[in-house]
């Protein structure tokens, strides 16, 4: 066998090669397998990742818009809701740096607001219904409105069209059920302030 | 014997139960005026089925439980419902809720109530309404529903129950002092739920730090075939989870309930609860906290009433406001600081730790982490806490759920041995919390999303609906005009539609 | 008094970082008397003035990072390091040699890494490698051992002399057993031993007790439980097998006996000291048994093969390389995940 192969070293050099490339082939194939990447397209992928408000901030009409916008090369930085959290996923996903929000299009809102209709002020005009984009205002021409407060997403749509403005956008009020525990502080900051 | 195996980790913090066991349980008494919060349990809350200025009897039903997962309530005392307001309550956030507000009248009358004749007569769900509506929820603290945690799926046919009379916590003494007075009733409310659950074996579990108890129990159980099992004391063998390793050893799979190894726990205090309101017909009322403290002058057991406000107990008991310095609820090791001393004792109240600073003296600064790796020795989950605290405070959430972080059971144990003082429960609790907001928020992005799309598709529709009318419409009108003799061409049209307007006109003249 | 909101466990248990650190600073006490018995009080200068070099340093370092100098001098870790580094170091150093040390340990191991708990590298040891890269005459010249070829040792008058005062000091030196045995491959073992009557019993006069000194300071730890059996046990094991491996009775080229390798060296001072450092060492318990046996493992591979005749240092810090991927595949089983009782999803 060695002596084949000293003999006919093209041969032998052929073969080697011949031998890892079926060794590394397999594997490579095992790993598309076991690996496999959902065939999800990008913009299912950015849209996943945007905070669905629908508020239109970015300036196309919704999230889905923005989302096939970014697929297309939009710039990542224009969702004011989702912030820099969504920028930073984004940036992951998509393989690019993440760049600060683009204040041209709204700042990021510390805590979540929800639209509350003042009810007796409420005109019944329907007006807040038609800009709703998640369907979450409840009414009838002539009937007072309600927002669903678990549905609304805070984008802020409904106020302007108001005629009586009675529409509030709030924070949600904090509760016990709704409480959650905080990270402490930075103990090693703190002992510098004792210090100081 | 019973094998008994040990769980992994576990500390050993000075027990200082001693001073709450000098003598016997004592009520507590009356207070002018009892708070209850209409969200005790864990689950969902209850709504109020009183209204302001209403008189009702001791034992009446004054909430009825909201959802699967809320518990009844019921007046402790008799009195008149003075409100329904918003009250502070001893909750780790220090908000308020929603509560019944009570004035007592001091005359303690019952409402008519009595007992089931012979519970083995009793079909199980005859047995868990009874346990249901009597607004029993756990005793241990965490205050998950008892009826909820007794209706096991019949799938899980339910081989062993066990009676967790551990208490594994330091100070705390409520149940030891029950085993030592009610042993007869906490067998008996054992049996009660030996029979609902159809379980094989019995099993108590206690600590063999309480002889006492321990014998009182073993007395009582003569004769049945509840087994009364002792242990060496460790926190935290009170867990549920580190129980039932150590008796039965089988691991409750994570994520599971015991009843997917067909065992059920129940407290100490629960069990007795139980008893009561089987033969006694007694809702729950009033529970054994234990009061206890340096900064309390008679610390002991008391029989408190549900919704005692803290303040009114803690002047019963002598308390040295002036050297107190953190007012817990609940033991040293899991329990919470309470800020306002007019929240009120409820059902899940094990005790009232009022420390003075040379008992439990203020943290210091954490310092850095050396990764001594005492924390993961010390996890009975066999956790990486040192990696929890990393990945925790870096915000990575993959990498805690990889490392099991919702397998932690916030007991403590690391954070009491970590030589750096560094407050790693709660880098985990809020670890927690924020993935479970972002789990919520991903949610309500996918809700609104469905619904974002309905919305467009149900527009597009519209849209698309009117626009065939008017096609519709357009072929109508066509068709109208080649009738009228025409050949379809605008012009005809134009007619057709001159002609139409001019017979109506004719018709309206007429 | 106002109540405090402090979040639970609301007790806590006896031990502080602090108090940690002293412990093992007390339990290099015996293995630094041996030192000091036989080698003189090099050791002890050594310690003093690296002592004071490394508070100097961390107290430098604290106030241009703008953090309380006294919270952290008081946490005890600086005074670790300058003590491992100098028990490491030869006694009789200059006091320039362990300056560079102290400082490559304390301001560039430690604190360019973040510091205390943040140093992927364990520092005393990243002080004593560079050292040894930059000064190899000076850190292999070794004080000859008392009753292994010097009858009296130095006095302190001396040793401090040697510290600050270099050039005036002419101490007798020679090379240490693993040294020999590293020139030597061509003698059989008991050729070496007879002749070099500083071999001792086992592995050198003065090493020997030494290594047994260290091996008490550790047993001492380990009854504490300052740290677990794991890493140190490990790699003493795999240190001993692979030295049984390849002893081959003792012939030339052979590479000494399990007890040699033991004894010798600063095998038990990094088994129990350097090995056992938590903060660059996996974190797990199987993680420890794998780290420490393939520091063991590497210790005797450099030893025997490489260019250095001791290698606990190197093995240390190559395997400071591998403990994130050690902890990343050793992660216990945590409860309710086992396979028989199988995980809900
Ligand atoms: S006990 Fe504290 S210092 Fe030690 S590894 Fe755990 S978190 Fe770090
Ligand atoms: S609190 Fe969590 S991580 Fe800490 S010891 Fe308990 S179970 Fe383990």
């Amino acid at each position: 066998m060695y002596e084949l192969f000293s003999q006919y070293p093209f041969t032998a050099a052929m073969l080697a090669l011949v031998g890892l490339g079926l060794v590394f082939g397999a594997v490579l194939g095992y790993a598309a397998v076991k690996f496999k990447t959902e065939g999800n397209p990008i913009a299912d992928q950015v849209n996943d990742i945007l905070p669905q408000t629908q508020c239109g901030q970015c300036g196309y009409p919704g999230c889905r818009p923005y989302a096939e916008a970014i697929a297309n090369g939009e710039a990542i930085n224009r969702c004011p809701p989702g912030g820099e959290t969504t920028i930073a996923q984004l940036a992951d996903l998509l393989g690019v740096e993440a760049i600060p929000l683009d204040d041209e299009h709204g700042e990021e809102q510390p805590a979540p607001l929800v639209a509350y209709i003042r009810e007796d002020e409420c005109i019944g005009c329907t007006k807040c219904i038609q800009a709703c984009p998640v369907d979450a205002i409840l009414g009838a021409a002539k009937r007072m409105h309600t927002v669903i407060a678990s549905e609304c997403t805070g984008c802020d749509l409904c106020v302007e069209p108001c005629p009586v403005d009675c529409i509030d956008m709030l924070p949600e009020p904090s509760s016990v059920r709704n409480w959650r525990w905080e990270m402490p502080a930075p103990a090693e900051i703190i002992a510098t302030d004792r210090a100081a | 014997m019973r094998k008994i195996r040990d769980f992994h980790g576990g500390v050993h913090p000075p027990e200082n139960k001693a001073q709450s066991l000098h003598g016997p349980i004592r009520p507590a008494g009356i207070p002018p005026q009892l708070i209850i919060p209409l969200s005790q349990s864990y689950g969902s809350g209850a709504v109020a089925l009183v209204e302001p200025g209403q008189h009702v009897a001791k034992g009446e039903q004054i909430a009825r439980a909201e959802g699967l997962s809320g518990v009844p309530e019921h007046a402790p005392s008799s009195g008149r419902v003075a409100a329904i307001e918003e009250r502070s309550i001893a909750h780790p956030s220090g908000l308020p809720a929603t509560c019944i507000v009570l004035d007592t009248d001091g005359r303690d009358e019952w409402i008519a109530h009595h007992g089931a004749e012979d519970f083995r007569q009793l079909e199980p769900a005859a047995l868990l309404d009874l346990i249901r509506n009597a607004g029993i929820s756990g005793m241990g603290g965490a205050g998950f529903p008892a009826a909820v945690k007794l209706s096991v799926n019949p799938a899980n046919r339910i081989e062993t129950l066990i009676i967790n009379g551990t208490e594994c916590e330091p100070y705390i003494t409520a149940d030891q002092a029950l085993m030592r007075e009610c042993s007869v009733e906490i067998i008996g409310g054992a049996e009660i739920l030996a029979h609902l659950l159809g379980a094989k074996e019995t099993l108590i579990g206690v600590e063999d730090n309480k002889p006492k108890g321990i014998a009182a129990l073993r007395r009582a159980a003569q004769g049945s075939a509840i087994e009364i099992v002792s242990f060496p004391a460790k926190y935290p063998s009170g867990g549920e989870k580190q129980l039932i390793e150590m008796l039965t050893g089988k691991q409750v799979p994570s994520n599971g309930l015991p009843a997917d190894i067909q065992v059920v726990c129940q407290n100490t205090s629960t069990t007795l609860a139980v008893y009561r309101a089987v033969h006694q017909g007694e809702p729950l009322l009033s529970r054994v906290t234990t009061v206890t403290g340096e900064a309390v002058t008679r610390p002991g057991n008391y029989e408190i009433l549900n919704g005692t406000p803290i303040d009114w107990l803690l002047q019963q008991v002598g308390f040295r406001q002036e050297h107190c310095s953190r007012l817990i609820m609940g033991g040293p090791m899991m329990g919470f600081t309470v800020t306002n001393v007019a929240a009120p004792i409820t059902k899940t109240s094990t005790c009232l730790l009022a420390s003075t600073e040379t008992e439990l003296p203020s943290p210091p600064p954490a310092q850095p982490c050396i990764r001594c790796g005492f924390c993961s020795e010390a996890c009975p989950v066999k956790l990486l806490p040192q990696q929890l605290y990393w990945f925790a405070r870096g915000k990575e959430y993959e990498k805690l759920e990889d490392h099991h972080l919702f397998d932690c059971i916030e007991c403590g144990a690391c954070s009491y041995v970590c030589p750096s003082n560094i407050p790693l429960v709660q880098y985990y609790r809020a670890g927690k919390a924020q993935i479970l907001e972002l789990r919520d928020e991903h949610e309500r992005a996918e809700r609104s999303r469905v619904r974002f799309e309905a919305r467009q598709e149900r527009i597009e529709k519209i849209a698309l609906a009117r626009q065939e009318k008017r096609a519709q419409r357009k072929a109508a009108a066509e068709q109208r005009a080649r009738e009228a003799g025409g050949d379809g061409s605008e012009q005809d049209l134009i007619q057709a539609a001159i002609a139409r307007s001019r017979a109506r006109r004719k018709e309206q003249t007429r | 008094m106002a109540l405090q909101n402090i979040t639970s466990p609301h007790a806590h248990g006896p031990l502080t970082t602090a108090k940690v650190m002293r412990r093992l600073l007390l339990a290099t006490l015996p293995g630094v008397v041996a030192l000091t018995w036989f080698f003189g009080p090099g050791t002890l200068v050594n310690i003093a003035w690296s002592c004071l070099l490394a508070l100097g340093c961390e107290a430098l370092v604290m106030t241009l990072r703008r953090r309380p100098v006294g919270f952290y001098l008081k946490d005890c870790s600086a005074l670790v390091t300058a003590t491992l580094l100098a028990i490491a170091m030869p006694p009789y150093s200059p006091w320039w040699l362990i300056l560079v040390g102290v400082a490559s340990s304390i301001v560039v191991a430690k604190h360019l890494y973040g510091g205390l708990g943040y140093n992927p590298f364990n520092p005393a040891m990243v002080g004593y490698v560079v050292l040894l890269i930059s000064f190899p005459v000076e850190m292999t010249r070794w004080a000859a051992p008392l009753g292994g070829g010097a009858t009296v040792t130095p006095g302190l008058l001396q040793a401090l002399q040697a510290c600050f005062n270099p050039a005036t000091f002419d101490a007798l030196t020679m090379a240490t057993p693993l040294d020999l045995f590293k020139q030597h491959g061509d003698l059989t073992v008991t050729e070496l031993w007879l002749q070099y009557p500083h071999f001792g019993r086992w592995s050198g006069v003065g090493w020997e007790w030494a290594n047994l000194g260290f091996l008490a300071g550790g047993l001492w730890l380990l009854y504490l439980r300052i740290f677990t059996w794991h890493a140190p046990l490990a790699m003493l094991a795999a240190l001993a097998l692979m030295s049984a491996l390849f002893y081959q009775g003792g012939n030339p080229g052979g590479a000494g006996s399990p007890w040699f390798h033991l004894l010798g060296g600063a095998t038990m001072f990094g088994a129990f000291f350097i090995v056992t450092d938590p903060v660059t060492s996996a974190v797990s318990t199987t993680g420890r048994l794998i780290y420490g046996a393939l520091i063991g493992v590497l210790i005797f591979v450099i030893r025997v093969w490489g260019n250095y005749p001791d290698a606990v240092a190197f093995a240390v810090l190559i395997m400071n390389f591998a403990a994130p991927f050690i902890d990343n595949y050793t992660q216990p089983t945590v409860y309710g995940h086992k396979r028989d009782g199988g995980s809900k999803p």
